[in-house]
């Protein structure tokens, strides 16, 4: 089994029964793994969705990883990145006010930076952009 | 101390000429006082760049054979407005494809001034003089005759900036605004924006030379909607929207760096596009608005939950604290965002005094003053 150090962010989406199954701590307990919850969106009756970064040795993620799939929640990779393309954009910012974990900042230059570290992957810049200059690349 | 435009173009023949951004002169000022940097400084260069929707431009395509003349046209499914003689047409920069809703007039423009091919299909009644009914064709901007942008209102004396204070989310030309005062949009350059710098207009009139597009282009008009009798602050500036311009220059000359499409979620399609304008120093006065600063500039937080063309104000603010990326209303710390390229205003007035240094613009004196007595009128409904 690889020991090797990895992080990932993912989304699991689940249906409502499963709410109250504790994941998190399985994650934890059973497997060593850091979890970060990045997002959580959970309602009765609805399904859920929680985004996470998950790090630890890459063979336990990825049994862990089996884990959740074992117990029927849907895990999809957030590998997928949000891809700024600089020539599009015209440094506006309009983005920057409606970006919630502040990964889009206008610089000193008044130049639009795009912090990948902090992108929660959110998609409103998608929709805000008036050139359309963001997309989320599979 | 005062100089005439005639012996500031005198200056940059020789070679003597002083030139410096907004932001230079901003620096200066600071530095060695308004008196001084008067004597040293000839001309300031300001910019702009943002979504400006009351912009087009003028196409003339060229005859077929048979002749037509052209009734409805459009141009990648954008309809444009015939009914100008045979073959001329305006492409406004709203106008909607009728294919896709994320595709309109400004990016026709855009597409155009990038040397693609763009589909025209027109049709007409047909008459003894223009048979021909329907044309379904190619073009491209080097094969028309003539692409005049000329925009209704342009450049805008500051504007207001809008917030959300209802529970839903809204989609505006301003952007998205979040719920509950969610985050708060701006419209403005600040201190690089050319008719907050020269807010009496004394120097920026009819025929003036300007920037345009990366282009050299000219003022023709006072704008659509010009609010030039608005009331100012102690320094002259208006706080909210007031003087607009009019302008116009050939797309064919223009940079499509600076002339840009874009699309608002909710709202529609515009164009964006890059202005400068160039302000002579005549006297001490003028340096001194040209010394003012982003904290000196000033406009309102309006609420757009109200759909209404009066709509509240939440509190006034100045272009610092909207730059700083917060501004505070009622108690909460809230973010904002700018529709405008404040990087690209900076580049636009700095090429502009590169243009100048290099004798390749030289300032004109306005022909006429633009009107500082003007009100906009609403338009009422009436049922008869």
């Amino acid at each position: 089994m690889s020991s090797e150090k990895v992080k990932k962010k993912l989304i699991l989406s689940f249906s409502p029964e499963l709410a109250e199954l504790p994941i998190t701590y399985h994650l934890v307990k059973d497997f060593d793994l850091v979890v970060n919850i990045l997002r959580a969106q959970i309602s009765p009756e609805k399904e859920g969705r929680l985004m996470l970064e998950i790090e630890g040795e890459r063979g336990k993620l990825e049994r862990g990883i089996s884990y959740l799939q074992s117990n029927k929640i849907r895990v999809d990779s957030l590998e997928k990145e949000l891809f700024h393309d600089k020539e599009l954009c015209v440094n506006c910012g309009l983005c920057v006010g409606v970006c919630a974990s502040r990964a889009l900042i206008l610089d000193e230059n008044d130049e639009l930076r795009f912090i990948k570290e902090k992108c929660v992957m959110c998609g409103i810049c998608v929709k805000v952009c008036p050139r359309r200059a963001f997309k989320i690349e599979l | 101390m005062s100089k005439t435009i005639e012996e500031i173009n005198e200056k940059i023949e020789k070679n003597e000429v002083v030139v410096l951004t907004a932001k230079e002169a901003y620096d200066l000022v600071k530095e060695e006082g308004v008196k001084k940097a008067a004597e040293k400084v000839d001309i300031v260069t300001t910019g702009t760049f943002g979504a400006m929707c009351s912009s087009g431009v003028f196409l003339n395509f060229g005859h077929t054979e048979p002749p037509l003349k052209m009734e409805t046209v459009s141009l990648n499914s954008v309809p444009a407005y015939g009914y100008i003689a045979a073959v001329d047409a305006y492409l406004g920069a709203t106008a909607r494809s009728s294919e896709n809703p994320e595709y309109g007039g400004g990016h026709v423009i855009e597409d155009l001034l990038s040397g693609k091919r763009i589909r025209l299909e027109a049709t007409g009644a047909g008459t003894d003089c223009y048979p021909k009914k329907d044309i379904d064709t190619k073009i491209t901007l080097d094969q028309i005759n003539e692409a005049i942008m000329f925009n209704p209102r342009n450049c805008y004396q500051n504007y207001a900036a809008a917030t959300n204070s209802s529970s839903t989310r809204l989609y505006t030309y301003m952007g998205a605004l979040l719920p509950r005062y969610g985050n708060v949009n701006y419209a403005t350059c600040g201190m690089w924006s050319p008719l907050l710098k020269d807010p009496e207009y004394r120097t920026i009139g009819i025929g003036t030379r300007i920037f345009f597009g990366g282009a050299i282009g000219y003022i023709a008009w006072h704008g659509t909607q010009h609010n030039s009798a608005r009331t100012r602050d102690d320094n002259k500036l208006p706080i909210g929207p007031a003087g607009t311009l009019a302008l116009i220059g050939d797309l064919k000359s223009m940079n499509k760096r600076y002339v840009r499409g874009a699309y608002f979620e909710g709202y529609g399609v515009s164009l964006m596009l890059g202005i400068g304008i160039p302000i002579p120093v005549i006297d001490e006065d003028m340096m001194h608005q040209l010394s003012l600063g982003n904290e000196d500039i000033k406009t309102v937080i309006v609420d757009y939950s109200v759909a209404s063309r009066s709509r509240p104000i939440v509190r006034e603010v100045s272009y610092q604290e909207l730059r700083s990326g917060f501004v505070e209303i009622h108690g909460k710390m809230v973010p904002t965002g700018s529709t405008s390229s404040w990087a690209l205003a900076r580049e636009i007035a700095t090429n502009l005094k590169q243009m100048i240094l290099g004798k390749r613009f030289f300032l004109s004196e306005p022909v006429e003053k633009l009107p500082r007595d003007r009100i906009v009128k609403p338009l009422e409904v009436r049922r008869k």
